[in-house]
Parts: structure tokens; sequence; C-alpha cells
């Protein structure tokens, strides 16, 4: 489905210290129920978030009004485990456009780059320097900008680039969907089709 | 120029590669499931297409449904929801689905290669990541998102680019009690969980050509717990055996000229890979998980490795081990547990039965554990039974349930309580993930045969 156009985004960032964060932990399974993509937001980190009895754990990051903003910053190896697009559609109703991390899991930076929330990868340095900026002021407001494919903070100007491939980074900028290419170029699907032993 | 089997595979459906961008990925084979499909048929609707080759996909229903009572109509409504829109969704495009109930229902990645829908050479998707499982047959399976499963009913492509390749050879003897969920968890815990990310796996050496098709698809299945979106292994007369004469698979003729072509789907002696792993088979031991992660796993005779020994920081271990409510140093055997789940997609099929009862064959189970025997699919349920297996388990105090994936991910009622250890023969013990709070082990069927006649962790070699 069509999705929100990525430029530039300047923001504060919630920060997430924790590595192998699974999509288990982003969206519970018993959450997976709906036959619409509606509402995941509110249980973005359900079990991290919520006690047993549904009163908040004043511990966890997003229920500290200190933090906020529309930049999630991961531990490394974020988005692990199940294939579940719900955990980044959990994280875009939340009301996240990019996520940074120094390490993505596979399947989950796909199905990110397929909604329009942009995944950042930096090294682990400029992450542990992002972290301690936000742990310094959690106001510091950080500018992802994808047409020049860098991050940066914007008190110091700390800069770092980073990949993204041309063909999607084109998508993201105009809101762009695989499923029009690949509806334009059908008959050269079927015509591959029929060569196909099965 | 000199390819791998993964190369074979992943260029022969290239249908056009975009310039500093993925490949157009051609996908032979789709399963659908009720969990992922659903918003992917809102999609189809809102761009009023239809689905490109119906008779590509299929439908079945198993992450959200009962095991026990399935002739009953389903009591969660959220649920029966979902089931009925995969129903109501698949008459609508004309896609095969075995919902609950038919005869050929079951856990995807368990009915799939056994109709014969999994084929050597194929590419294979599914809105779910143990999709991997089908690679045991020399296909390129691996899951994807639900943006994906929309792509693939309206075009039959993804668009992907090409994995890196990684090839893990463990040659040499496999130790008593150490069976393919114990290579898999051992190569997991040296990769660790991000060690495979980026890559695709070809599995060779001695000890994948001597497994069972049951025991190389645990291996496949188990591929994405270390990031790897995928891993595969060379057809052989085994997987030629396994497949011939199966619903879906090519008949006469073309099964012949199948087998000629399938004959071809080895990687060639001088082919590079980008990561190569050499495991001596002497060095596994039966193993158990003690962390929140698959790659957090230690021969059953270990100690709970300190935190300067495991990847992922010591904060996040510490998490971990407070959540488990483990300590450094910790013995494993011994521990007391709750609860015992046998099945899942990477341990419901026959074989997996056939190890447990062999365990728990004149002994009891003890009365401080809750057993979860769920089969794959009705036809592993109908083998248990015919084999005999059903008899041995009843002796012991066991009670077969009606197929699903079940405590594996614990979206149905099959939830393990805040607190309790479980025992699991499942593919992730993530926090909370049999159950909010629950505390999961994972090990082999027999390692979870052990615990369950004894009531707390055991060397299932001291059983055999």
């Amino acid at each position: 489905m069509a999705y929100d156009k990525f430029n530039i985004l300047t923001s504060s960032a919630v920060p997430l210290p924790i590595e192998n964060v699974d999509t288990d932990q982003i969206i519970p399974a018993r959450f997976l129920k709906a036959t619409k993509r509606e509402g995941f937001g509110d249980n973005l980190f359900r079990d991290w978030r919520y006690n047993g009895d549904d009163t908040p754990k004043a511990d966890f990051v997003l229920n500290n009004k200190t933090y906020s903003g529309k930049i999630l910053v991961g531990g490394k190896n974020f988005g692990s485990g199940s294939s579940r697009e719900h955990a980044a559609w959990a994280v875009y109703d939340y009301g996240f456009r990019a996520v940074v991390s120094s390490f993505f899991a596979d399947i989950f930076k796909g199905n990110c780059l397929n909604i329009g929330v942009l995944p950042v990868q930096v090294s682990p340095e400029f992450s542990e320097t992002i972290f301690k900026a936000i742990e310094a002021d959690p106001n510091t407001q950080l500018e992802i900008n994808l047409p020049e494919q860098t991050i940066t903070l914007l008190a110091t100007g700390q800069k770092e680039s980073f990949d993204i491939n041309g063909y999607k980074k084109n998508n993201m900028i105009n809101g762009f969907d695989d499923i029009d290419y690949l509806q334009n170029i059908k008959g050269e699907i079927t015509a591959f089709a029929d060569k196909l032993p099965y | 120029m000199s390819k791998t089997l993964f190369d074979k595979v992943w260029d022969s459906h290239v249908v056009r590669k975009i310039e500093d961008g993925p490949d157009v990925f051609f996908i032979d084979r789709h399963f659908i499931h009720e969990v992922t499909s659903p918003v992917a048929f809102l999609g189809l609707k809102g761009r009023g297409v239809k689905v490109l080759y119906p008779e590509r996909t299929f439908a079945t229903a198993d992450h959200n449904t009962p095991t026990i009572n399935q002739h009953l109509p389903v009591q969660d409504a959220l649920s029966a929801n979902q089931l009925k829109a995969l129903e109501d969704n698949a008459n609508e495009y004309g896609i095969s689905h075995w919902g609950l109930g038919h005869q050929k229902n079951g856990i995807v990645h368990v009915v799939g290669p056994e109709n014969g829908i999994t084929l050597p050479g194929a590419t294979i998707v599914c809105g779910d990541s143990h999709t991997s499982t089908h690679g045991a047959f020399g296909a390129i399976a691996f899951g994807i998102g639900t943006s994906e499963v929309e792509m693939v009913m309206a075009t039959q492509c993804i668009m992907q680019p090409k994995p890196k390749k990684m090839r893990i050879n463990v040659n040499g003897t496999l130790s008593k009690g150490v069976g393919p969920k114990d290579v898999a968890l051992y190569i997991i815990s040296k990769l660790t969980t991000s060690g495979g990310t980026g890559y695709f796996a070809e599995y060779a050496g001695n000890v994948f050509e001597e497994m069972s098709m049951e025991g190389r698809m645990t291996v496949c299945n188990l591929s994405i717990e270390m990031g790897a979106r995928g891993g595969m292994i060379a057809p052989d007369q085994k997987t030629f055996d396994f497949l011939e004469g199966r619903l879906y698979a090519p008949k006469g003729e073309a099964w012949t000229k199948a087998v000629e072509y399938w004959k071809t789907l080895k990687t060639d002696a001088d082919a590079v890979f980008d990561a190569e792993l050499n495991i001596d088979a002497a060095d596994i031991e039966p193993m158990i998980t003690y962390g929140t992660n698959p790659g957090m796993g230690i021969g059953i005779s270990k100690h709970i490795p300190s935190a300067d020994q495991v990847e992922g920081g010591e904060e996040t271990y510490k998490k971990s081990l407070a959540y488990m409510g483990f300590n450094e140093d910790d013995v494993m055997i011994g521990k007391p547990i709750d609860f015992v789940f046998l099945g899942s997609c990477t341990n419901g099929r026959i074989e997996d039965f056939r190890a447990f009862a062999e365990i728990v064959k004149g002994r009891k189970k003890a009365d401080n554990v809750t057993a979860w025997l769920v089969p794959g699919s009705h036809v592993v349920e109908a083998q248990i039974k015919e084999e005999g297996i059903l008899d041995i388990l009843t002796e012991a105090g066991f009670v077969l349930r009606q197929p699903g994936c079940s405590a594996c991910l614990a979206m149905n009622d099959d939830k393990v309580p805040a607190g309790k250890y479980a025992v699991s023969t499942s593919n992730r013990n993530f926090e909370g993930r049999q159950g909010p709070g629950s505390r999961t082990m994972l090990a082999s069927p027999i390692m979870a045969a052990a615990a369950a006649v004894t009531g707390k962790l055991t060397d299932p070699r001291e059983l055999m």
C-alpha cells in the first residue's frame, strides 16, 4: 500500500539500549489476531511497557515522558525473530518514522522499508555516541536526511552516512510502491513463468 | 563459472535485475496462513487486483487454532474471525484452503513437504520466518512480511537483493543422544542470533548427508534463529524417495525429468562462499538453552557461562538471566521444570514423536509436569496412532492433542503461565514467547522426554 514519503526527518529520539530486541517483544503474538492494520501502536512493547494488570511499568522508556520523538534508537540486532510485519506496523502506528541501530535483523528491516519506516544502520561507535547524547540531553535533535543518506546530531554536528539501495531510496522519497512496479512488468513475469519447470 | 547450490536456484528465478536495487525474484510456491495474510488480502481488494497465479498459493490454518475439540466452533471470537477471513479470502480468490478440521490441515511447514508442494530447486515463501524449513529439500525458502505476501499474490514475485552465501560444514560422528536439534542449537550458539544475518546458508558434510529428511527440516527450520534468511541442503536419493508419490509431486515422465534436474542441484567443487564454518560433530552435546534467545545454548552438562563469554553486552545478559531466574555458573541438570512441549514446525514430525516415545516407554510422566504433545499435522497424528506410539504415550500418562502451532507462540490457549519453566522442542525462547512471563528452555525431543518423566532437567543419555 502507499505510504508516507520520507525526505528529511528532524526529531528527538527515544533510546532503547538493549541488544537482540526481538519482534515478540515489539509486538507479542497474542496481539496478532486482527484482520485489519489498526491500533498496533497500543501494544508496541506491550510486556515491557505494561504490567499484567495493564498498569504502565514506570521504568520503561515509553512510559517516561522525558523521552519522545519520531525516532527510535535500539541496540544491536534490532528486530530479530519472527517475520511478523505487525512489528513494523506497531512501530509506525506508535508514531516512529525511523529506527536507528548498529545492526538490524533482515526481515524486520525489509518490512520497515516496505511500509515507509526508515531503518538507519550506523556504526557501533556512532550508536554509542547517540545513546550518550540522548542521556545527556533527552531533547537531543537528530536529523536523518534520506536524499543525502546522512544522520546528524544537530547540537554537535557529528554525522555519519548510512546505506540504502538506490531503488528503495527512490521509493521512500516518492512514496512509490513495489507492487505498482511489478504490475508494470507483468508481461515479463508471465513470460518468465511459462518457461519454468514448475 | 562455478556456482553454489544457492546460486543455481536463485539465478534461475531472477526475472529482472534492478540496477542499484533488488532482484525481481519469481516465487514458485507460496504458503499462507490466517495471521499474516488478512491485511495482504485487504491490500489486493484496495487495489482491485486478482491473485495472478492462485494455483501457486496454498492456505492452511495453524497459528491460531485450538489443539483440543477442533470439531467444535472456535471460542475465541478474534481467532474465529481470523480463521473465517482465511477461508473467505481463499474461496474468493480461488486458493486451495486446508482449514481447521480438513484432513490435510496442519502446520504449514509440515504439510507443505508432506504433500509434495515443497520441491527441490523451487522458490518458496510464506509470511512466517520458519519457511526456511523447506530448504531441507534443496529449495530456496524464506519468510516474508505481509506487504510481500500481497506482492506475491498480486505478481508472483518479490523484490530481494541476493543474500551472501555461507556454508556450514559438520563432519564426523555425532555422539549418543545428539540429534538434529542439538546440531542446530550448537551452530546457533557458535554464530549467535545475528551471525547469519545477511547470509543464506548451505549445510554440508556427512552429518547432514546421513540425516533423515525430518532431521534436515529441523536444521533448516532453525536457520532464521542465527539471523540467516534461510538454509538449504543439496537434494539426494533420500529427498527423492521422500517426495515420490506425494500429492503435488510430479508424476510419470515428469517425475523422471524432475529427478534428472534435481541431481544437478549441488554446489560445484570449486564454488566460493562468502563465509564458511567448520564444526566437528564430536564436539556437540545434547543442548539446552538457558537464556532468552536461541543463541544462549549450552551442552546439558555445562554450567551457565559468565557475561564476558556471551555476545550481547552485560546489561542484556543480566536482563536475560534475571528473566529466567537463573544465575551465572548455575548447573542446568536438576533444575525443576513445570511444562513440556513437544511439537511445532521445528519438532512436530513423526521422527520427533518416535524419539520422545523411545524415552518415555515404560516410564511415567512426572506428577509436577504438564505436557502438551502436539503433532504437526493430521498425517503425523495418524502415523503416531498407526505405529503404536500413542499406546506408549498413553501408558506413560501422556495425552495427544490435535495439530497446530500451539504453545510455540501461544496465540491459542496453550500458554505457559508466568514464572513457570517449560522445556520446549520449539524454536524460540524469547521473553513471553510461550505466554506472558513464561520461561522457555529449548531442547530436543529426547531432552523434553527426559524432563517430562523426571520432572526436572535431566541428561537424556542417562535414560537411553
